[in-house]
This record gives C-alpha cells, sequence and structure tokens, in this order.
C-alpha cells in the first residue's frame, strides 16, 4: 500500500527564477493520519512542498500523489492555514470560515439548501478551538491567537482529509502558541486526519509530530527522518523531559549541518 | 459634549468667518481699489445683483462635472477590473496610461472642440479624461494586492479566477475605489472649468471668463466662491459615500462600539 501523500524525486523551479531549482530531488512520503514536521532552513523549500502536495504547482519532474492519485490539479480535499491568519476584514469570523463552502463542492451547489446546518458546523468547529460565541465578531475584534484560531478552522470546515499548515503559529507569542499546539493536537487526535506541518520551531515539530523531517538548505531535499515515539497523548510537561529535549538537540545538530 | 468638543466643531465656522473679517478689514484699512481685490461685501452684492446668472451657470457646472464623473466612475472601474484581471494586460496597459496621464488636460480641449464643436460636450469629456485615471489606478491595486497566501488557500479549493474575483478582489477593492472618487470628483471638476473657460458659452468658468472682459471684478470673485463651495459639497458627498460603503476598512464601528 502507498503513502497517503507522496512526492518522489521531485525537482521544482518557480517560473521567472530560470533554471534556479527550488527544490531538487524530493521524496517524501506521509502515511494517512500521520502528523508530520517538515523543518528546514529559510528558503529551503518548505513552503514549495506544501504548494506541490496541494497542486497549486507542479513539478519539473519527479511525481506528487496524494490519496493514491497523481495531482495534476488543485486537490480539493486539503485544507490550509499559514503565518497570516488571512480573514477576511469585510466578514465576520462565521461568515469567513463558511468561505470554502462557497468555494468547494458539493457544499457550494447546496449551500443556500443547507446554509443552516453549515452555519451549526461552523459554530461547533469554533466551539471546539475554544472560540464559542465569537462567531459574530469581525476578525479585528480578535486577538492574534484567536485570529489563528479561526483560521484554522476555515482550513477545517470542508472536512478535508488533508491539513496543511505551512508556519501557522509563527507571529504568536510563546504562550498562545503552546496553547494552539494543544489545540492542534486534540484536532488531530479526534479526526485522525492527516497533518503536514511546517515550522521552523523544533519544539513544536516534536511536540506535535509522529515523524519529523530535515530539510536541506536550497535547493532542498530530505536530509534526515526522524519518527518521534513519545507516547501519546502527549502534555506541555513531555517538552522538559529529557527525552524530548534530547530528540530537539539531535535535530538541532542535523539543521546546524543542512545550512552549511 | 464638552467644551473642547464643542470648540473643534465650530473651529471651521469660526476660521472662515476669520478669514472673511480680516480681508474686509485688510481692503478698508489699506484702501485697496474694488477692481484689485473686493472685499467680502461686494463680493455678496455682486451675488444678489447676478443671483440669477450665478445660479444658472453653477447648476451648469454642476452637471457637466457629474456627467463627466460618472462616465469616470463607470469606464474606471470597467478599465481597473480589466488592468487588474491580469499581469499581462496589466503590464500592456500600464505604460499606456502614465503616458496618458501625463499629458496635462488642457492641451485636449483643442482637439475635442474640434469634434465636438465649443460647448457641453468637450466640458464634460474634458472632466471625464482627467478624472478616470485615479479610479483605474485604485481599482487595479486593490486587485492586485490580494494576499498570496489567501489566494493560494482558495485556489487549493478549486476556486476560479471569477470565484477569488468575486469573493475576495472585488470586495477588498471597494475602499481604494471609494477613496479614489474624492479624488477623481475634484478633478472632474478641475476638467470641466477648464474646458468652460477656454471653449464654452456656459458655466461658471465662462462666466468667470466674461466678468473678466468686463471688468467685473466682483463678479469673478463671487464665481471663485461658487467653485469652491461645489467642489467642497461634492468632495463632502463623496467622503460620505466612502464612510457609509466601506465602514469595515475604518474599523469605525470598533471604535464607537
Ligand atoms: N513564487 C516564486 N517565484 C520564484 N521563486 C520563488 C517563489 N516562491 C519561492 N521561491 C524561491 O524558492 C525557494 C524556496 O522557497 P520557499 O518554499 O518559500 O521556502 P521556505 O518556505 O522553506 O522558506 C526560495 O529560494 C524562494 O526564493
Ligand atoms: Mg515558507
Amino acid at each position: 500500500m502507498s503513502a497517503f501523500v507522496t512526492l518522489d524525486g521531485v525537482d521544482h523551479a518557480y517560473a521567472g527564477a530560470g533554471s534556479a531549482l527550488a527544490v531538487e530531488g524530493l521524496s517524501i512520503a506521509v502515511e494517512q493520519g500521520e502528523f508530520a514536521a517538515v523543518v528546514g532552513p529559510s528558503g529551503c523549500g518548505k513552503s514549495t512542498l506544501m504548494k506541490l502536495a496541494t497542486g497549486l504547482q507542479f513539478p519539473r519532474s519527479g511525481s506528487v500523489t496524494v490519496a493514491g492519485a497523481q495531482v495534476k490539479a488543485s486537490v480539493k480535499i486539503a485544507g490550509m492555514a499559514f503565518q497570516a491568519p488571512t480573514l477576511l476584514p469585510w466578514r465576520t469570523t462565521l461568515e469567513n470560515l463558511m468561505l470554502p463552502l462557497e468555494i468547494v463542492e458539493p457544499y457550494r451547489s447546496e449551500m443556500r439548501r443547507r446554509r443552516a446546518e453549515f452555519r451549526e458546523r461552523a459554530e461547533k468547529l469554533l466551539a471546539s478551538v475554544g472560540l464559542s460565541g465569537q462567531g459574530n465578531k469581525f476578525p479585528w475584534e480578535l486577538s492574534g491567537g484567536m485570529q489563528q484560531r479561526a483560521s484554522l478552522c476555515r482550513a477545517l470546515i470542508h472536512q478535508p482529509q488533508l491539513l496543511m499548515l505551512d508556519e501557522p503559529f509563527g507571529a504568536l507569542d510563546a504562550f498562545t502558541r503552546e496553547e494552539l499546539w494543544c489545540v492542534i493536537r486534540d484536532l488531530q487526535a479526534a479526526s485522525k486526519i492527516t497533518v503536514i506541518l511546517v515550522t521552523h520551531d523544533l519544539r513544536e515539530a516534536v511536540f506535535l509530530a509522529d515523524r519529523v523531517f530535515v530539510m536541506s538548505s536550497r535547493p532542498g531535499r530530505i536530509v534526515v527522518e526522524r519518527k518521534i515515539d513519545l507516547p501519546r497523548p502527549r502534555d506541555l510537561e513531555v517538552t522538559f523531559t529529557p527525552a524530548f529535549t534530547d530528540i530537539v538537540h539531535e535535530l538541532r545538530g542535523h539543521i546546524v549541518k543542512a545550512r552549511q | 459634549m464638552n467644551r473642547t468638543a464643542l470648540l473643534i466643531r465650530l473651529s471651521p465656522w469660526l476660521f472662515t468667518i476669520g478669514l472673511f473679517v480680516v480681508w474686509e478689514a485688510a481692503v478698508h484699512i489699506f484702501k485697496i481699489p474694488v477692481f484689485f481685490l473686493p472685499p467680502p461685501t461686494a463680493i455678496a452684492q455682486a451675488f444678489v445683483d447676478y443671483a440669477g446668472p450665478l445660479a444658472r451657470n453653477s447648476w451648469i457646472t454642476l452637471q457637466t462635472t457629474l456627467i463627466g464623473f460618472a462616465l469616470a466612475v463607470g469606464f474606471g472601474l470597467l478599465l481597473g477590473l480589466v488592468v487588474g484581471w491580469s499581469r499581462a494586460i496589466y503590464a500592456g496597459l500600464y505604460p499606456l496610461m502614465i503616458g496618458f496621464n501625463a499629458i496635462p488636460k488642457v492641451a485636449l480641449v483643442p482637439i475635442l472642440v474640434l469634434w465636438f464643436g465649443i460647448g457641453f460636450i468637450p466640458a464634460v469629456l474634458t472632466a471625464f479624461l482627467i478624472s478616470f485615471f485615479p479610479i483605474v489606478v485604485n481599482v487595479a491595486t486593490g486587485l492586485a494586492t490580494i494576499e498570496p497566501e489567501l489566494e493560494d488557500v482558495l485556489k487549493a479549493l478549486g476556486a476560479s479566477k471569477l470565484d477569488i474575483m468575486r469573493k475576495v478582489g472585488i470586495p477588498r477593492t471597494l475602499p481604494y475605489f471609494f477613496g479614489s472618487l474624492k479624488v477623481a470628483i475634484t478633478l472632474a471638476f478641475v476638467g470641466s472649468v477648464i474646458s468652460e473657460s477656454v471653449a464654452s458659452n456656459y458655466g461658471i468658468g465662462n462666466l468667470m471668463l466674461q466678468a473678466q472682459a468686463q471688468f467685473q471684478v466682483p463678479l469673478i470673485f463671487a464665481g471663485l466662491v461658487v467653485l469652491a463651495v461645489e467642489g467642497i459639497a461634492m468632495y463632502a458627498a463623496m467622503a460620505i459615500l466612502e464612510r457609509r460603503m466601506t465602514g469595515w476598512a475604518q474599523r469605525s464601528g470598533f471604535a464607537q462600539a
């Protein structure tokens, strides 16, 4: 059986960047229901990996498969969230959550008929990340952490099988960030959704992931793959145990090497 | 309302009245002749004496400006959407638009007169030509500055370009668009008055030109006052429209809640 998300020997260069490759010989396989984290130096092609796996970019050579099919168009079974929450300021939080449903089928054509049901789903999702009753506020009335929670909800509203997170907590303070780690941890435990998390925070990667992939500097490829066998459910306390810090140290060593 | 707030509300009026008082006093103290700088009272007298022509011509100028402005809004919005839609069109049209915008529009009036004769139409077209540019630029900018991450989120869901325009591009362009209307209406007004002074038999611009020929200096100044009042009124109308339509962009609900 093949993995849920597979990149195999992928080279990619952006149009306009000449022949300079962003990633070269990139291979990664993420199993269904797995929580994968990708770390690497800045500019190494982590976001490019995300775009390749969701069909926003297509490889120059090599193959990308998601859920058993070659990626030829945008992958509609994926939800995405980024460092910036990118909520629309003219929509309430709840209306922001509904945006993907207005785009993606089959919800799009059922929007008119099932609006009430969708609203209820959005409200439930908000409640699950600790935002119950905040749906009628505008994004700019929410704190940064709350906006990022709402952004996560927007990524999940169409019940995707794959969640792509590109440095989603990078702009938050340390306390809020750790709160959101727990939010993501619980969401993933409850839904068993496949997650690919890009981050530059090694503690974040080790705390959340089943496997951590380390990328080389540009052109990026995977240089180390590290299984994290800390028992689940993991509590924030685990981040202070020697086992945890040992893994973080080990990964740090790989990153330092990757940057050279 | 406390005293400072009241003072701030009243201060525009106080300053305006103050300006006229100082003006009146200066004219009398320095014995400035009426044909050089008429005092406000003489200008007021001109308003009474020429109430009919002033009203008729300012109405014409207003109409000219508004029709030219309406054309500019329609055309500017359309061209802005087209330019903001595709990078290729943007790249192709941008130098042309810059070049066109660089031409002082008064230089186009003779051509317009050649094509349409003296009068209403060249004035409307001058108002239109001078005022559509800021609308185009603002609408195109609003479309071109959609956050790429947000575009990725939607594209990954299979959103078409039209979906992205409808859901994100156009709503986020509205504040830019309404913001540009304040600038555009002021420019349209400049355009119609220029054209009226150069090539028309109607309008405040023409009335001022005739007053000058007949050395009716208070009437010239009365024309200026009419222009100032009309200009302020149109600007204010657009500012109110902007606030009404794009409250979310000004976060005003936040401050007032
Ligand atoms: N749209 C683009 N056009 C051209 N080059 C790009 C584009 N996006 C990224 N790149 C280049 O590709 C490389 C990898 O970028 P990215 O995947 O964003 O890195 P990361 O997310 O790891 O910081 C970088 O060197 C970057 O300059
Ligand atoms: Mg990145």
